[in-house]
């Protein structure tokens, strides 16, 4: 198998697509905090903490849409504590987000053993399933690819328009730009920047979760330690990459799933015979900050982006 | 220049205010301040650098809350520290300091703010129509659909203007408008307000530029300290009374005799950077060398390679007499430079460093530090030195630069620079943005500097300022130097001749 056959093959796609999904909510619940001036260090937490949470209370009992639910709401109380910490009190960025990390993966695990004490592999569930959409998953390479997958994917798709919508055409999405451009220009309008913000991240977070819940309720059907295995980080690099616009950063979600699916393909070609797996699996990062620097150069960055906003301070 | 004052303060007043106290830290920036404005009044609030003007009207627009005391609109009392409340009584401000997003386009900048955040959509058109239409009647033109950070600064506060009058303010307060502004964009701006103040609005207009004051009030209120010191009739004042009110006392314009020129201290021949052709320059011991022109012909290219900013393309350095091995910003500081930046804010101080901090900047390595340790105790005597002796106001050396005002601040600098004796003075722009007290100030410690030896480059875009200060002048236009002039050889009249670009043998 070559590479074009790869490139050529549907179930390559479609795979892309299936990767690209977690990121695709993660990035845009980082994007949405961002572009509010809030740089959420606490993403790759927040998607361990949604993975569990989803996959958890879909074992409990609750449907799948409900596991959905309770992921959502683990990551907007963790964006919560995040923008009590760095809206009002304007503590570093920084050290809030990696704290939350730090505070929510080491949460989620004592909460599993806790759970599950005495279990050696995770309970499975049953995860969502692919649904085909009539017509267009017929179409070569596209329909499987892209109307072939679960609803959770096709929801991932929907967040990305409703983000750019609410960014671009609405006063709240102006206000939310606007805190991340000049936090003054929103307080001297009477707006809280305060509360912008907060909302943003908390928001943000949710989505965030759900990314994480994608891995353990659609992707597989169990939970696994390290299953978000540096997706968060990789979420902050796609925001940069696609500037801060849900758009762009769509795109760059799928190339990097794109190079991630090419890589455990390649694997399995003669090259992959002779070469370590190792190298194949830097692929992705590799082409990722190469990608990164070519796309990034003129890229307009929020300029409140971690800048703390004191009202009556000069 | 009389402007026509018809029925000035015969309508309701529209705006009151009521005892008003503020302090920052142990700064008390307002003192039981009262007054109030008329319907289709002009006010002008005059005052130093740090009488406590931003400040005052940064309460009235609710973006400080005030420690005491009540602001007033149309007869009803505002909310204290909202923004929203002044806003929606029809008052809108302009601030020094424009707040505007650059990514952002200029209607969505205007548009920011206007409608509730839970409202479904933005309705861009109608918001443009409504701009342009704007833009029309009170003669503020700007593309709608441009982004912020692209425009002039001059276009950037017609955009905060239009800010005001797209929520159809009534009253408009101005926070040193001119401050930024080109002669031309000043005379757009009046022209702009008096088409307000006929179709009734009213305005307060703040600033230290006394011609303009006259120009544009019907009645002027002086602060000093923080303190309202007086009001007047702007018909029944002068520009001389108003100055004395201001500064406290009478001012006198420094007289500075001719000295002979010493040795050349800077010499540059044949200079050539991407700014700069050609160009030779000499700056002699004992001399102020001021250097006229109209701002971006090449005065920060210059400012820049003497700073050590900047390395030449091609031609000759001496700096006292030394050809520099490496040009550097720390090699012009060991040669005796002393450098007084354009922008104090941005390249002359760090905002959030203290007094000491600043003050050190340029010479910890060798005067504040032992064997690599911060020598902490000299720094702070050496800064209380510079207070003491710079007449600098400030709470203490370990307050933040960044709550002096801008007179303050630049007296630090200054006494940064002057304390290390500098041979060679490079003072951009020294008094821009002060008052008459601190320009006073900042022009006779630069007159002693040169009686004490030192050689001078004054870069100023005030004409008035190069003429009444320099042994010497220089014009710049297109990065080219006109010939030295000597002291009164040239009138205003020709020099602007020169700054027009007229008389350069050759154009590049």
């Amino acid at each position: 198998m070559d590479l074009l056959d790869i490139l050529f093959s549907a179930a390559f796609w479609a795979a892309t697509v299936r990767i690209a999904s977690p990121l695709i909510f993660a990035t845009m619940g980082e994007l949405i905090c961002e572009r509010a001036g809030v740089l959420n260090l606490g993403i790759e937490g927040i998607m361990v903490a949604g993975a569990f949470a989803g996959w958890i209370s879909v074992w409990a009992g609750l449907p799948l849409w409900g596991g959905v639910g309770v992921a959502l709401l683990t990551g907007m109380a963790f964006g919560l504590l995040h923008s009590i910490l760095s809206v009002p009190f304007g503590l570093s960025q920084h050290v809030v987000g990696v704290g939350i990390t730090l505070f929510a993966t080491s949460t989620t695990f004592y909460t599993y053993r806790v759970v599950l004490p005495e279990v050696s592999s995770p309970p499975k569930i049953t995860a969502f399933q692919p649904v085909e959409i009539p017509f267009l998953a017929d179409i070569p390479l596209i329909g499987p690819a892209l109307f072939h997958q679960t609803p959770l994917t096709y929801a991932a798709f929907l967040l990305v328009a409703l983000t750019a919508f609410v960014l671009y055409r609405t006063p709240l999405g102006l206000a939310v730009r606007a805190a991340g451009e000049s936090p003054s220009a929103v307080s001297a309008q009477g707006l809280s920047v305060t509360a912008i913000r907060m909302g943003a991240v908390i928001v943000g977070s949710g989505f965030m979760a759900v990314g994480g819940a994608f891995l353990t309720m659609s992707a597989f059907d169990s939970f696994f330690f390290d299953m978000v295995g540096g997706r968060g980080w990789i979420c902050i690099a796609l925001v940069v990459f696609g500037a801060w616009k849900p758009g762009k950063a769509l795109l760059g979600a799928i190339l990097f799933a794109a190079f991630d699916a090419l890589q455990i393909r390649l694997q399995q070609t003669g090259i992959g015979a002779i070469v370590p797996y190792q190298v194949f699996l830097m692929l992705p990062y590799i082409l990722s900050i190469l990608a990164l620097v070519l796309m990034s150069r003129r890229a307009e960055v929020p300029a409140a982006l971690m800048v703390p906003f004191n009202k009556g301070e000069r | 220049m009389a402007t026509e004052k018809r029925g000035a303060g015969q309508g309701e007043p529209v705006l009151r205010l009521l005892g008003i106290t503020k302090r920052f830290g142990q700064v008390t920036a307002n003192e039981n301040v009262s007054f109030s404005l008329n319907e289709g009044e002009v006010i002008a609030l005059l005052g130093e650098n740090g009488a406590g003007k931003t400040t005052l009207m940064n309460i009235l627009f609710g973006q400080y809350t005030a420690d005491e005391g009540t602001v007033e609109a149309f007869g009803r009392p505002l909310a204290p520290g909202n923004p929203r409340a002044a806003l929606d009584a029809g008052v809108g401000m302009v601030h020094q300091h424009f707040t505007l997003a650059g990514n952002l386009t200029v209607w969505e900048n205007i548009v920011l703010g206007t409608q509730r955040l839970s409202e479904r959509s933005l309705s861009p058109r109608a918001a443009k129509d409504k701009i342009r239409a704007l833009s029309g009647k009170f003669h503020l033109i700007v593309d709608p659909d441009a982004k912020v950070g692209s425009l002039t600064v001059g276009e950037r506060q017609r955009v905060e203007i239009l800010k005001a009058l797209y929520r159809d303010a009534r009253v408009l307060i101005l926070d040193e408008p001119t401050a930024v502004l080109t002669p031309q964009e000043t005379d757009a701006l009046f022209a702009t307000l008096r088409e307000a103040i006929a179709l009734g609005l009213s305005i307060v207009f703040i600033s230290h530029k006394l011609h303009e004051v006259m120009d544009i009030s019907h009645r002027v209120l002086v602060l000093r300290h923080g303190k309202l010191v007086a009001e007047r009739t702007t018909s029944e004042t002068s520009r001389e009374e108003l100055a004395t009110l201001m500064v406290g006392g009478e001012v006198r314009a420094p007289e500075f005799p001719a000295m002979p020129a010493g040795p050349a201290l800077l010499s540059l021949k044949s200079i050539f950077t991407d700014k700069l052709f050609d160009l030779d320059l000499e700056l002699c011991a004992g001399q102020i060398t001021g250097l006229a022109g109209v701002s971006g012909n090449g005065q920060g290219a210059l400012s820049d390679l003497i700073s050590g900013m900047s390395t030449p393309l091609s031609g000759e350095m001496t700096v006292a007499g030394q050809t520099p091995k490496s040009w550097s910003p720390r090699a012009a500081i060991a040669m005796g430079i002393g450098r007084i930046p354009e922008d104090r804010h941005k390249t002359g101080t760090i905002a959030d460093f203290d007094l000491t901090e600043n003050a050190i900047l340029e010479t910890y390595p060798e005067g504040f530090s032992r064997r690599g340790w911060m020598d902490w105790a000299r720094a702070h005597a050496h800064t209380e030195h510079l207070i003491e002796t710079y007449d600098v106001r400030c709470p203490g050396p370990e307050a933040r630069i960044r709550l002096l005002s801008g007179g303050n601040m630049q007296k630090l600098i200054l006494g940064r620079v002057l304390e290390e004796s500098p041979k060679i003075i490079l003072a951009n722009q020294p008094v821009r943005g002060l008052d008459i007290g601190a320009v006073n100030y900042v022009h006779s410690r630069l007159a002693a500097a040169r009686e004490a030896g030192a050689a001078v480059l004054l870069i100023s875009e005030d004409l008035d300022e190069i003429m009444k200060l320099s042994d010497r002048i220089h014009v710049i236009s297109e990065g080219r130097l006109s010939p030295a002039f000597g002291r009164g050889e040239m009138s205003a009249a020709e020099l602007g001749k020169w700054m027009a670009g007229e008389g350069f043998a050759h154009a590049v």
